[in-house]
Formats: C-alpha cells, structure tokens, sequence
C-alpha cells in the first residue's frame, strides 16, 4: 500500500487535526435534509423568471411591457429602467476584478444585448406558467448587430466593437483608436533575449483552449424580500453572502444594513457563485411587488448567462540548455472575457512559469471581449490554461533533452528562495517534495500496454487570506457555538470544528458550526481563492485561543490566583507551578456554569485579515489509452500528489484533489462550449456539454505533501484549487506519449484526435505509435 | 393541456384522431416530457397507452416475440428469453439514459421519438424487427426501418400509434450485436450506432445478414449492400472490409456538436466490424 500522507517534519501530536471524523452536516446531506438554494420559500411568494436576449449582439431600441403587465397574474416587471447607472469601480470578486459599471450591464442589459442569454426583463407573477407567458409578452425592439466569438477575431482591426470608445488599458503609449482588447499586461524578470542566447534547446508552440463552464450541480437559485419599511432579506446559494450583500445595496441603491443575505447550502460553485445574476433582480422584483420573489435558473440559463471561464490562444516559447537547465521563457496569452472586460489573463500570466525557477522570464498578456457571457472565476482562474500550455513545452522540451520529465523539473523546480517572474519570493514550498514522491510513487514505475501512454505536469496556484469573523459561545452547559462566514463548500465546517476542538482540548461533538448570516457576525470575504479552511480557521484558533483566556482568568478569580498561574489541559483548568494541586481541576463545563458569576457570558471572537497565505504546487500523473480506430481517449490510471501545507481533515483535502482532477478531465477530453455561426450556443445542457461521468474515470489515487506554511497555526495551505491546474498538461503529455503526437488544442475529443491520427497514417509521420489490434 | 389514458386501441385512436390541436402519446415519457419542459413542444392532448394491456406485455409465440410498445427497458432486461434470443437488441434498448429512465423509457417511445440516432432502432434492423400499428382505419404492419422518415417525423398518420413490435424467433447459427459511439461511457447520444444481425450455417458461413446503422444520416437505416458484403464469407478480413466500404458509402451524416461528417463515417465502419465481430461470436456459440 502506498502512502497517502507524506508527513515531512516531526509531527505534533495533535488528538484531532489528521483524523478523519464524520462531517458536522454530513447526515443532512445524506438524508437530503440539508436545503439548497431552490428550497428555500415563504408565503405568498411570487414566481421570478427572466428575459433573455435570442441574440449575440443588439442594440436594444425600446423595451414595452405593457401587454406583459396587463396580464393578469403578473406582479412587477424590471428592466434596465429600475436600475441605476453606475460609475466605473473595480471590486474584488474572488480573485478577480469586477467593474460596477458592467455589473449593472450584465445583470440587466441596458444600451446593447451583449450575448445570447443576456438578461433584458425580468418578471415576478403568482405562477411559472403566468411568468413564463408574461415573457413572451414583452416586446423588445432589438437592432441586431455583427457579433465576433473568436478572441482573434475579436482582436482584429474592423471587428464588431462591444463598447465602443474602449481603449485598451496598460500600453505605453495608450492607442488611439477604441477596440475589444480592455487591457494589456506584462510580467517580466531578466532579459529573455540573453536568456535564449545560451539556450541549446528551445521550443516554441501555439495553443488553443475552449471556455469552458464551472458545470456546478446546483443551478443559481434565490428568493428575496423586500419589506415595507425596506428591510430586506435574501436566501441565496453564494460563496460569499456579504458580497451578495455589497453588490445589492450598491445595484439597488440600498443601504448594507438593510439587506440581511443568508447562504444557503450549496451544490457547488468552483467560482461560478462569487458574482450576482438573479439576487439583484429577485430584490427588485419583490420591492416593486410588495411580496416575496423566487428565482432559480434552468441548466439551459446556467450555460447561456452565467460564467464560463475563458477559452485562449496561446504562445509559448521554453529555452534550455542541454544539461537540462531552464535558461529563459517567453509567452503571450489572449484571455476570452467574455461579453465584459475580467478574464483571469493575469493570474494566467502569473502562475504560467511559477512551477519553475528560471532568470528570465517574460509574458504579456491580452484581456480580449466578445460577444459571449462574461467569465465568472473557475478554480485556479486563469492557471489550467496557461499551466497547460506550458507544461506541454516543458515535456517536449525534456523530450528533446532526452531527459526523464520528472528529473527535468526537479532540475529546474521553484523552492524556498525562489524569485517569481511576478514578483515574489517563495517560502516554503512543497514542489519539490512533491516531484519526489511522484518519482518513488509504483504509478510511474508501472508497466504500459499497446496504444498506453503516460504523462506527468506541475500546477501552482498562489492562494490567499482575506477579511474575516470568527465567534465562538461558550453555552451555560460547556457546549460550544462557532459561527463562521465562509461558506461551506468543501468540508469547511468539519475543518474549522477540528481546529476548534484541537485548541479547547474537547470533542467535536460538544461544538455546533453554523454559516452565519450577513446580520449575525462581521463581515468575511468570500469563501474562494482557496482561503476558507486558512483563514477562517486562523480565525477559530484565534478565537478558540480567546476562550481559553477567558476560562483561565474565570478561574483565576475564582481561586483568587493571579492568571498567569492557571494553566489550561485538555479541557480543564487547574493551578499550575508552585500552585499546583491547590484546587482540584475544573472543566469547560464547571467553568461555563459558573460564567454568569464570574463576569458574564463567555465568547471569543476574531476579526481578522488573514495574512500569510502560502501556495500549494501539485503534481499529476495520468495514464491515457488511446483507440487508434475512433481517437477516443480512456483515462486508465491517475494519481494527484499535492503539498497541503497541513491537512485538517485528509478525506476532504483527498476529495478536493480528486474533484479537481476530475474537472480537468474533463476540460481535456470533452468539455467545450461549442457556438454557431449565428452566434447562439449549440450545447447548452449537459448532454451535449460533456463533463465526465462516474463510469468513465478510474478511482484518483491521491497522496498528501505536507511541506507546513509557517504563517498558519496548523501549517495549513489553501488546497482546493491546484488539483485543477496540471490536469490538462498532464493528459495531452499522455496522450503525447501514447500516440507519439502532440495535440495544442483542447479539448483533445475523438474527433480531433481521430482526424491527428489519421493524418499522421497519411504521411507515414515516424513519430506515430498506435497499433491497431 | 388535456390528459387522458384510455384502457383500449380504439379509445386512444380515437382520442387522437379527434384531436384538433397538437396531440402526443405518452409512453414513459422520457423525450416527450423533456420536450415541454423546454418549450419545444406544448401538446393541447396527452394520451397515454400505458393502460392498454397489450401495450405492455411480452409475449412468446410460435411466430417470435410480441413486445409491447410501451414495455419499459427495465422490464425488458428482466427478460430472460428474449435476451437469449436477442441479447443485442436489449442491450441496445438498456443503453438508452440512466437507471432511473430505463424504468420509463420504450421500445415504442425510443422508435417514435423519430431521433436518427436512437439506439434501439439499428438493433432492431439487425433483428429484422416489424411493428404493429393501430389507427382509425385499424391495423396494419410496417418494417421497423420504414417508421422514421426524418428527424422528428415518422410513418404513422394522424391516430395512429405503434402497439408492439414484432420480432422473429432466433434459429441455431444466428446472432447479433449492438454498439455505439459516443465521447464519454454513458449518460450520452450515439455520434454513431451499428446494429448486426447474421445467420451462420454449421461450418461457420454466413449465410444472411443485417445492418442497420444510426446516426449516420437523417434517418436510422438498413445498409443491405452491407450485409451481403459479408453472406458466404466466415467473417474474414476481405469480406469485412468490404462491408465497412459499404457501410461508409451508405453514410450521409452531418457536422454537429456531436462529431463531424468525416468522423462519422470513418467511426461507423469501425463500429460495423466491431460489431460483426461480436455477432458472429454469438453465432457460433
């Protein structure tokens, strides 16, 4: 049996943390108990349903809804008219920037319909059925204008413009004449023409990915009211209700005291839940009716009008010499936006070369709109496209090199000290440790069959900290309640109860975790860029620490002992020192009686900006077959080893490796949104957009690195969203490897791998390796 | 929207034919509710047969199997004989949606729907399957590769609907297979479907075949230049060669967002051979 946790440093002994216990809302879950978004209702609550443009790209004209209101049935109506013009502001959302200015755009169309699926009405009536005639009702005056899909395209000079006047930000000087491309941006370090001259090797390839959607279960689902006196309340399924909050009192022009969001439980997000669609409508449907609006989105709305994140094309070009050393890297990467400027392209910039350490180093890249839905965050947003580019030159590189690919990225890995083109230098962190426990792992030493191949690529995502609020009650009989405000998507509750459980010395049993909502604890930032397990539990140790405290000083008085003579074991408090066994214990539970008497209830809280944020490197191992006949590609073997910093809970941090994995599949094998020339998606449900399905993947086998981050308690890193960058690599090198064909555009579906191999037979390409049995 | 589920052939036909508005039948209803719930069609009369007895019994003559039109493909999996007979057929059948839409979905449903790529209908070619149909002028029989006429469009005419399918009895030395091509293992649609059926005589020559071939044009179709290509040949190489050739000749697929023209037809010979080559298995044994 291999190991799964690679313990690095001598252990603490923790009694919780590393264990493997049921999870706080496991059963409701199971029992089907737990509410989602759609299952939230109140009495006498309208039924919201939204209009959508048929078009790619329309100038709107007018918009009537008189017939539509004449209806009977139907409540309220909103359009581009109930909205308030705003201001360009950038915001984080995630780890992405969002602009108030197309916030309001998106969610409610107001000059132009930007892309099939952009929201022009919104109607709340007493029935689906009267909503749903109510929409066809309404009469949209639409002047329909050329669209452009292709980020080249859309690049072009004389390209349809989606906003016109808008120039292109970061170039020096600014250009002069308006285009699709909102920013430019470069990351440099050294000089890459010195670099390529000592270069004996270089490789330099274009590559092509698909944008691609989230594909959470759970569509976006609300239901909002609006009372009389303006107090509103908001039940949404979100990754971060206080931004729900902010993004509505803004949208609407309400106070933030008066919008109360609750976070329901989510069908997952990946990202795709960091922004709002239907919250800002449902709240002003419900304040125009004077009742209650439920919305939820059908499969097909999901995929027309909520985040896919970007397709690219891709430029890159590696130098080494023939040591095996990595002398320079050079890229250009063109993000898809989508209908508004956002594309993760920095980030993709950013993590592209950061798995290794190399002195020169440059990419540039292009924030690219067209007339497609505005890209939303996708786990690790930005880093699987670019990290796929690049980990295919790497292998051929190596290839080329004839060098082993894992000793070719050991040579040049990224370690403690490393400088990053993007700027920082990294502590601590696990790569290394994690190519060396893929070379030890019996995956890569395994035999292969005919028409098998196997492949191997690095990923890193940077992850971060953020604002965050943490309270913990000690209740009158020693129990405890945690109140959080990440949303839990993850396991998140059963990390932080660990955590909590750990520092009071008690079971985890005897402490309740609740998501609290927007009027019940400060503000918290998003659950996303892999923060949560990190920052909200800095926060629960801290806070856990603060009653612990508070119990000593409880005791102290009570003893009428000076504090620092009071030492806390295991749940109890007893004198310590010189003290010692002057009283006989007392536990959490004799304390929290007392605590009416000793000074009053008992809470510890935190309010924090988790600093400290360490990033986790993975690496992937993947064994394809292939079927020389119809190009399709079976995944046979996979194995995801990742540095954890420290894992809370290993079956959670085992299934976000594992979930992330999956999704890449995925996005290297099938996924794409696929458009017409009329500009209007062809695959919106899952039938057609194929995300993978239990029965076409083997068991991911996962093994945990544990290199600790020093700037967390517990030596967490944030590990969610890794696992999904080198999935793509990882694939086409195998596909590469079993083939002897290298595919630069994704997905890598049968019958882009059929035509490969058939051409490859027609000009006898000596590379090529597939047998027909 | 009008609901009715008569008990009898004469009650529904005539519901149906009554009908001035768009009229559907309702089987398991796996396409057709799919259907309204995303507004691609709004029916103003819904009649569902599956309250018809003869609808939905298997039954073993002299002549062959008599399968009722609204049997579902669990139902069919539960039967042992016919999958003897014809394990090609039912695994055609068991491959169309899920789990949970094999409890619902039809024969009957799966041939009606009038999709090109519709997995039982290639297999039932290959069994040389016919079916039953009623309507106001009574009964009459159709070969199952004359019901579907195009995408959405079907032989029956107004009132009429499919009761059972027919299908003969397997003699010694026959055999037949079903596969598909689709992207993923499951949960998908066929981007190419080739049924095989063959008759072998004791040494092992083929002595009649049938091919029938989904998703390949804009109707499921019976290649017969395909099965000949491979009567009097042991299934040797020369022999299926020359049935793929037919059967890539016989392809007129379009590009879509499940595969393109030339994948199509290149796939559906690939699937033929693989195919044959599991039909004659079962021949022999």
């Amino acid at each position: 049996m291999q190991e799964t946790v690679k313990k690095l440093t001598p252990e603490p002994e923790y009694k919780i943390i590393g264990t493997r216990p049921q999870r706080p809302d496991g059963v409701d879950k199971v029992t089907g108990r737990a509410r989602f978004g759609a299952d939230h209702n109140l009495p006498g609550q309208l039924t919201g349903l939204v209009l959508r443009s048929p078009h790619p790209h329309a100038n709107i004209r007018s918009i009537d809804v008189s017939a539509a209101m004449a209806l009977p049935g139907v409540k309220a109506i909103v359009t581009r008219d109930d909205f308030k013009d705003q201001g360009s502001e950038f915001v984080p959302a995630g780890e992405m920037l969002i602009n108030y200015r197309d916030v309001v755009r998106n969610v409610m169309a107001r000059e132009r319909a930007l892309y099939e699926g952009h929201a022009v009405a919104a109607v709340a009536a007493l029935s689906p059925s009267i909503a749903k005639a109510a929409l066809k009702l309404i009469k949209v005056d639409y002047e329909i204008l050329p669209h452009v899909l292709d980020v080249d395209e859309a690049m072009a000079p004389g390209a349809p413009i989606l906003h016109p006047g808008m120039i292109t930000a970061g170039m020096d000087p600014a250009p002069k004449r308006e285009s699709n491309v909102a920013k430019r941006v470069e990351f440099a370090l050294g000089d890459v023409a010195k670099g390529f001259a000592a270069a004996d090797v270089i490789v330099e390839r274009h590559f092509e990915t698909k944008s691609v959607h989230q594909g959470y279960i759970e569509p976006h689902a609300c239901l909002a009211t609006v009372a009389e006196d303006g107090q509103a309340d908001i039940w949404v399924s979100t990754q971060g209700h206080w931004i729900v909050r902010a993004h509505c009192a803004r949208l609407l022009g309400m106070d933030i005291s008066k919008i109360r969001v609750t976070a329901t439980e989510i069908g997952g997000g990946f990202g795709g839940k960091t922004v709002v669609y239907l919250e800002p409508l449902a709240l002003a449907l419900s304040r125009k009716a004077g009742k209650p609006v439920k919305m939820t989105m059908s499969r097909d709305e999901v995929f027309r009008a909520t985040g896919p994140t970007s397709g690219a094309k891709m430029r890159i070009k590696i130098g080494a010499t023939k040591d095996g050393r990595i002398v320079a890297c050079d890229g250009e990467l063109k993000y898809l936006a989508g209908a508004f400027q956002g594309s993760p392209v920095a980030p993709g910039c950013m993590c592209a070369f950061a798995p290794y350490d190399v002195d020169h180093v440059k990419i540039v890249g292009y924030d690219v709109v067209s007339n497609r839905p505005k890209v939303a965050a996708y786990r690790a947003p930005g880093g699987p496209i670019s990290g796929y580019a690049v980990e295919s030159v790497i292998d051929e590189l190596a290839s080329k090199l004839k060098l082993d690919p894992i000793a070719f990225r050991l040579k040049n890995a990224a370690r403690q000290g490393t400088k990053a083109a993007y700027g920082p230098k990294f502590g601590p962190v696990g790569l290394v440790e994690s190519l060396q426990a893929a070379q030890s792992h019996d995956h890569w030493k395994a035999p292969l069959k005919v028409n098998q191949g196997r492949g191997i690529a690095a990923g890193f995502w940077f992850n971060i900290g953020g604002e965050t609020t943490v309270s913990i009650a000690l209740n009158e009989d020693g129990t405890l309640v945690l109140m959080a405000g990440t949303p839990d998507i993850g396991g998140l509750r059963a990390s932080l109860c660990m955590m909590a459980a750990e520092e009071l010395g008690i079971g985890m049993d005897a402490i309740r975790v609740t998501i609290a909502d927007t009027q019940s604890l400060g503000y918290n930032f998003l659950t996303g860029g892999s923060r949560s397990t990190f920052s909200s539990g800095m926060g629960v140790v801290e806070a856990s620490r603060s009653i612990v405290k508070q119990v000593c000083e409880r005791a102290a008085k009570l003893w009428e002992l000076p504090t620092d003579a009071i030492e806390y074991v295991d749940g109890s408090v007893r004198p310590a020192g010189a003290n010692a066994g002057k009283h006989p214990p007392m536990t959490l539970k004799q304390v929290a009686a007392m605590a009416g008497k000793t000074g009053g209830p008992i809470v510890g809280s935190s309010s924090i900006n988790a600093h400290g944020a360490a990033p986790s490197f993975g690496v992937h191992l993947c064994d394809v077959e292939v079927d020389p006949e119809t190009g399709r590609t079976t995944i046979i073997r996979y194995t995801v080893i990742q540095d954890a910093g420290r894992a809370i809970h290993p079956a959670y941090v085992e299934g976000q490796y594992q979930g992330g994995a999956v999704q890449g599949i995925g996005w290297a094998l099938n996924e794409e949104y696929v458009y017409g020339t009329d500009g209007k998606l062809q695959n919106a449900g899952f039938l057609d957009y194929r995300i993978p399905v239990a029965s076409d993947l083997p068991m991911i086998d996962t093994v945990i690195v544990e290199v600790p981050n020093p700037a967390h308690p517990y030596g967490v890193r944030g590990i969610g969203e890794t696992p999904i960058v080198p999935p793509m690599g990882a694939i086409a090198n195998a596909i590469t490897h079993a083939t002897g064909l290298r595919f630069q555009s994704l997905p890598m579906s049968p019958p882009k791998v059929l035509a490969a191999i058939d051409a490859a037979r027609a000009v006898g390409d000596v590379n090529f390796k597939l047998k027909v049995a | 929207m009008r609901y009715e589920a008569p008990e009898t052939l004469e009650a529904a036909t005539a519901l149906l034919a009554a009908e001035m508005g768009i009229a559907r039948v309702l089987a398991g209803g796996t396409d057709l509710l799919v259907q309204m719930k995303t507004d691609m069609v709004d029916p103003a009369l819904v009649v569902d047969l599956k309250r018809i007895g003869e609808m939905r019994t298997i039954t073993k003559a002299v002549d062959g199997f008599h399968i009722g039109a609204a049997v579902s493909g669990a139902e069919l999996k539960e039967q042992v004989e016919l999958k003897q007979h014809w394990p090609g057929l039912v695994e055609a059948a068991n491959l169309i949606g899920s789990t949970q839409i094999q409890g619902r979905a039809t024969l009957g449903g799966n041939l009606c729907n009038a999709s090109p790529a519709a997995d039982s209908i290639p297999a039932l070619i290959a069994a040389n399957a016919t079916v039953s149909i009623f309507g106001p002028k009574g009964r009459r029989q159709l070969a199952v590769e004359d019901v579907v006429l195009a995408p959405r469009k079907t032989a029956l005419d107004k009132g009429e609907f499919v009761v059972s399918f027919h299908i003969p009895l397997r003699a010694k030395g026959m055999g037949d297979a079903y596969l598909r091509f689709i992207p993923r293992t499951e949960m998908d649609i066929a981007v190419v479907g080739a049924g095989i059926g063959l008759k072998t005589d004791p040494s092992g020559v083929i002595t009649a075949a049938r091919i029938g071939l989904g998703a390949v044009a804009s109707r499921p179709l019976h290649v017969k230049a395909a099965g000949d290509a491979l009567v009097g040949s042991k299934l040797d190489k020369a022999a299926v060669d020359k049935m793929v050739d037919a059967v890539r000749a016989a392809c007129k697929p379009i590009d879509d967002k499940r595969g393109t023209i030339e994948f199509r037809i290149k796939v559906a010979g690939v699937i033929a051979a693989r195919a044959a080559a599991i039909a004659y298995d079962r021949a022999r044994t």
